[in-house]
């Protein structure tokens, strides 16, 4: 894929196998909104039928890995007819830049929308110099 | 010659040809369109007593959305509010994928479907309907006298 490539927050392919062992292959990648003001990013995913405990945030040195199983209740011997969603796993990775704090990451989870909130470093935060005369 | 100046991406070709694909083994398209694609994405499924119906529609107030059925034909509509900040100058959007805006999903229910017997439940941004089906449509062991 090669849609967005902002400077904070780029799509990448899944890392290699050592840091995240893909354990059937075949995900969904859930859309995502990502918004940066000057204190930080906000990143919106959608994941439906997530549950707070089947949610799984992960951050190794600069991957910040997003994954969740779909947790349904179905009725016993439901047979399937028609099905737009095929999987029951999300898996979305995306790599966070320096002047990122991957320290400081707050994570909400409702009705299937998760929100990430990724503050930037203090001494990334910007700031006015000021011009002395001269 | 338009084709080498304005070359077609990989990914709209991959597109039409998953399209062209599903319309082949889709042997009786129906009237209202596949749907697929659009929001919220649906799967159906049905047991002996009921039809059930799951729309992965996260996000959204369960009072905002309105589940009708009309003459076997069941519709889910609603909004999805922007969670966007209001744009200004500090603020940039870097990745903008998921749906915003009023949609409206129909499905058509099997003849014997009962409109008194739907219910409807949101968890985890899952509507999930269930549709029973009529007492006299299901099936039965007829005593031999």
């Amino acid at each position: 894929m090669n849609e967005v490539n902002s400077s904070q927050v780029s799509r990448q392919a899944p890392p290699a196998p050592q840091s995240a062992p893909a354990r059937n292959g075949a995900t969904l990648l859930p859309p995502v909104d990502v918004v940066e003001d000057s204190a930080g990013i906000t990143l919106f995913a959608d994941l439906p039928g997530v549950p707070k405990d089947k949610l799984n945030l992960h951050i190794e040195g600069d991957n910040l890995c997003i994954e969740g199983d779909v947790d349904i209740d179905l009725p016993q011997g439901m047979a399937a007819s028609y099905a737009e969603v095929n999987l029951a796993r999300y898996r979305r990775v995306f790599t966070l830049s320096k002047e990122l704090d991957g320290g400081k990451v707050s994570a909400q989870l409702n009705q299937g929308v998760l929100k990430l909130r990724i503050p930037k470093a203090e001494h990334a935060q910007p700031r006015r110099i000021q011009v002395s005369g001269g | 010659m338009f084709g080498s100046l304005f070359p077609r991406d990989i990914v709209a070709e991959l597109d039409r040809l998953q399209r062209e694909v599903q319309q082949a083994f889709d042997l009786s398209p129906n009237i209202r369109g596949l749907g697929r694609g659009g929001f919220p994405a649906v799967n159906v499924g049905g047991t002996a007593q009921s039809i059930e119906l799951y729309a992965f529609a996260p996000g959204l107030d369960p009072a905002t959305l309105e589940v009708d059925l009309d003459r076997g034909v069941l519709s889910i509509s609603g909004e999805r509010k922007n969670d966007l900040p209001a744009h200004d100058e500090r603020t940039a959007v870097h990745i903008n994928e998921r749906f915003q805006g009023r949609f409206r999903r129909v499905v058509t229910l099997p003849e014997d479907a009962d409109p008194n017997g739907v219910s409807a439940a949101y968890r985890d941004g899952i509507l999930h309907i269930t549709v029973k089906r009529q007492q006299a449509a299901q099936p039965r062991r007829i005593s031999i006298q």
